[in-house]
């Protein structure tokens, strides 16, 4: 719903905006602010927001508009992109050791640890054919150990675990251990959640940090949080020098804006994205997706990128006067047809424009039904017929209509269209001479 | 007369009690974020200005509060300001602070917190939210606060989704030496609210307090299958679920409001229990909910012991929000 109202709200400022070839401070101005709530209703972070949206503005700034779009639609693909680039990292990759792996999980209470080690755990065992051990080093949360332990049954995974009157560095060092010789490529480990104000159970994760040496260490972020999640981020980092994220609860509607806030801040990868409750729901973590989801605007991006795609001036010129001549063939027709199909499926176009009349879902599919029917027809026809439809007879109609496998009805209509088409065209072409433009244009 | 004022000469008045210092220390994070930046913000300009209306959306929205009605409440201090000349920066922030409360206050006067009884026959409690908010250790407490008020109190594990939930709950109920009723893992959790339904009855429990699976509020199906619980509840006892508690993670950012308002739409919400208050810096997050829903926040979790569930007290809040000083 949220993408609805933001592309009325768009539509409101897009019409203020003249045809504009440069970005500048002005004509950006509206959509700068906009773009601001926007991020903040994602819960990004409020210092983020301010600093990214000046690095957007700065690297907008005098940039080139595209013909088929306006200066706010371009920053908004700009913001985009920006935002695509840094939620992007190159080493989203788990590090696997040449021997034991050691991963530790951290993160607050029911941001989602124990759930993420049995996916981590599925992901290695049946998709790398790893070796894993999955240790259970929750010993405050009643049953935390019994839940670990059950997903790792379910899995096929062996546990280990000594108890809740353990000590958690103990039962880490143990853990370790035990994988070290018993040939296990993996080691995750579950610690309990904890606030990041809470010195003394900081201090237990300091230790295990220190006597482990982990290869990673992995803050869990519930997609849900909000402002403080930075915080929350760079306490652990300081803390513990975290080497990676996990968002969680991507299914879930909340945007994530803390993935940004936390990217931004601290730089720290985002390694996984947690996508569902089974074990096999866990993602690795795209930007681009990621982006669309906290801008809110993924359908005025991918207009303007596949405006800029396709849609060559030069053609679409050409094109135009052809059809004004009244030298309409219907190979012309088919490339017209064409060129909207590349735009994506008229339902995705209808919903990209801000404004556009609702299209029900049986219309669209009429719509490109219609659109393949077209297609095969005039594909079923020589070069020469497509030139010259007049020629088109009852014999070679029929050769048509077997070809494509359709009936004769179906090739008049395709031809009947071609002439209604290339009618309008002439009559276009008068309107234009005399000065008038054709009822319906340029007079509301 | 204006809140600061109010809140100060009422706790000053009287001598601090426990209630008043675990509000004070649970919203100590809170206030260094809220109440202290104002002050800072005060003594940092002589007169208001375009930047401070910056500052201070700045500070409304890093607790929390929302775009939408940070924005409004910049805009009416801003016309404030300008109609009637003030240009006193403490002045204006005891206005926002009258602004942002003063509302609250009227609409959330006459509240009972605490659980309402039915005069014979059990009372249910039914606790919802998304994963990861502490449902189960909500649960645990609130037992244990009826448990010490006399009542006898039932636990029904119809969470049969998530792996060691169950177990979870049934060690809180040894501990708590109170009966729990649990079904098979995976099971329809409506036949274990059923079997809980029918052992209160037959056992002449107070409260009954069936703990839910957790569930992200998008889920369509999941959200459905709490309809039917609450249907096989009300065909068991009469008027049942007496009362439905959200819980919400006071650390939400703004999707709790998308929470609220989903979970509302298929049961009868009647208080929001917020969790985890000590570990964020957010006061906002009451002001949006009651500003958008008008649904009461009943309790409020102020710390990780099992005393840590407070009844809410508005006054104790904004107190421990805006005054207190943790001395």
């Amino acid at each position: 719903m949220a993408f609805e109202s933001l592309s009325e709200k768009f539509q409101g400022i897009f019409k203020k905006l003249k045809k504009e070839d440069k970005l500048t401070e002005t004509n950006m101005a509206s959509a700068i602010k906009e773009i601001r709530v926007a991020l903040l209703e994602a819960d990004v972070n409020f210092k983020v927001v301010k600093a990214f949206t000046e690095d957007v503005k700065a690297k907008a700034l005098g940039q080139d508009v595209l013909t088929k779009v306006n200066p706010g639609e371009m920053l908004i693909k700009i913001c985009h992109d920006e935002l695509v680039e840094l939620l992007g990292a190159d080493n989203t990759d788990i590090k696997y050791e040449k021997g034991l792996t050691t991963i530790m999980l951290c993160g607050l209470q029911g941001a989602g640890k124990t759930t993420s080690a049995g996916k981590l755990a599925n992901l290695m065992k049946n998709k790398l054919n790893k070796k894993v051990l999955l240790a259970g080093l929750d010993v405050y949360r009643p049953a935390a150990i019994e839940q670990l332990g059950v997903l790792a049954h379910q899995l096929g995974v062996d546990f280990f675990e000594m108890g809740t009157n353990s000590n958690p560095v103990n039962v880490a060092e143990e853990a370790k251990k035990k994988a070290l010789s018993e040939g296990y490529d993996v080691l995750i480990m579950d610690t309990a959640g904890r606030l990041q104000i809470d010195e003394k159970l900081m201090n237990e994760l300091k230790d295990i940090n220190k006597v482990i040496h982990p290869t990673e260490v992995l803050l869990l972020v519930d997609a849900m949080a909000g402002q403080d999640a930075v915080n929350v981020a760079s306490a652990f980092n300081n803390d513990l020098r975290l080497t990676g994220v996990i968002m969680s609860k991507l299914d879930g509607d909340a945007k994530g804006g803390a993935a940004l806030s936390i990217k931004y801040m601290s730089g720290l990868p985002i390694k996984f994205a947690g996508v569902g409750e089974k074990l096999t729901d866990l993602d690795i973590f795209y930007p681009s997706r990621m982006a669309d989801r906290i801008l809110g605007m993924g359908d005025v991006v991918t207009f303007v990128e596949k405006a800029k795609e396709a849609i060559d001036e030069k053609t679409a010129e050409k094109e135009a006067k052809k059809m004004m001549d009244g030298n309409f063939t219907l190979d012309d027709l088919l490339r017209q047809m064409k060129m909207v199909q590349k735009m994506g499926s008229l339902q995705s176009i209808a919903k990209m424009i801000p404004g556009m009349p609702k299209i029900t879902d049986e219309q669209t599919a009429q719509a490109e039904k219609e659109m393949k029917i077209f297609e095969s027809v005039i594909n079923s026809m020589t070069p020469y017929e497509r030139k010259h439809p007049d020629c088109l007879k009852f014999s070679r109609k029929n050769r048509v209509a077997k070809g494509c496998g359709l009936t004769n009805a179906e090739v008049n209509r395709v031809i009947r269209k071609w002439e209604q088409s290339k009618e309008m065209m002439k009559q276009m072409k008068q309107y234009q001479k005399s000065g008038k433009m054709p009822g319906g244009y340029g007079r509301r | 007369m204006g809140l600061f004022a109010f809140l100060k000469e009422k706790f000053s008045k009287k001598d601090k009690n426990e209630k008043t210092e675990k509000y004070e220390k649970g919203l100590a994070k809170s206030r260094q974020a809220f109440a202290s930046r104002l002050d800072d913000l005060s003594k940092r300009y002589s007169s208001v200005n375009e930047e401070y209306f910056e500052e201070l959306e700045q500070i409304l929205i890093e607790a929390d509060v929302g775009v939408s009605l940070t924005i409004k409440l910049v805009e009416q201090l801003l016309d404030k300001s300008e109609e009637e000349g003030i240009k006193d920066p403490v002045k204006i922030n005891e206005e926002l602070v009258d602004t942002m409360f003063v509302g609250y206050v009227e609409n959330g006067g006459n509240i009972t917190n605490e659980i309402q009884f039915r005069e014979d026959g059990p009372t249910v409690l039914l606790v919802e939210g998304v994963n990861g908010v502490g449902k189960t250790t909500s649960i645990a407490k609130l037992a244990k606060r009826y448990m010490d008020k006399g009542k006898k109190v039932l636990l029904v594990a119809a969470d049969t989704f998530r792996a060691g939930a169950v177990d979870q709950l049934k060690i809180w109920a040894s501990r708590l030496g109170c009966p729990i009723i649990t079904g098979k893992e995976n099971g329809d959790p409506a036949s274990v609210c059923y079997d809980g339904a029918k052992y209160a009855k037959e056992n002449n429990i107070d409260l009954v307090i069936v703990d839910t699976a957790g569930r992200l509020q998008n889920k369509a199906n999941l959200m459905q299958e709490l309809g039917k619980m609450n249907r096989v509840i009300s065909k068991e006892i009469p008027d049942a679920p007496h009362e439905t508690f959200l819980i919400i993670d006071a650390t939400t950012g703004q999707n709790g409001v998308s929470q609220a308002k989903s979970f509302k739409e298929v049961s009868n919400i009647t208080g929001i229990v917020i969790t985890k208050m000590d570990g964020t810096s957010k006061g906002g997050i009451i002001l949006s909910i009651r500003d958008e829903l008008g649904v009461p926040v009943r309790f409020i979790g102020l710390g990780e012991k099992m005393e840590d569930l407070e009844e809410f007290d508005l006054d104790e809040y904004l107190n421990g929000l805006l005054v207190g000083n943790g001395k």
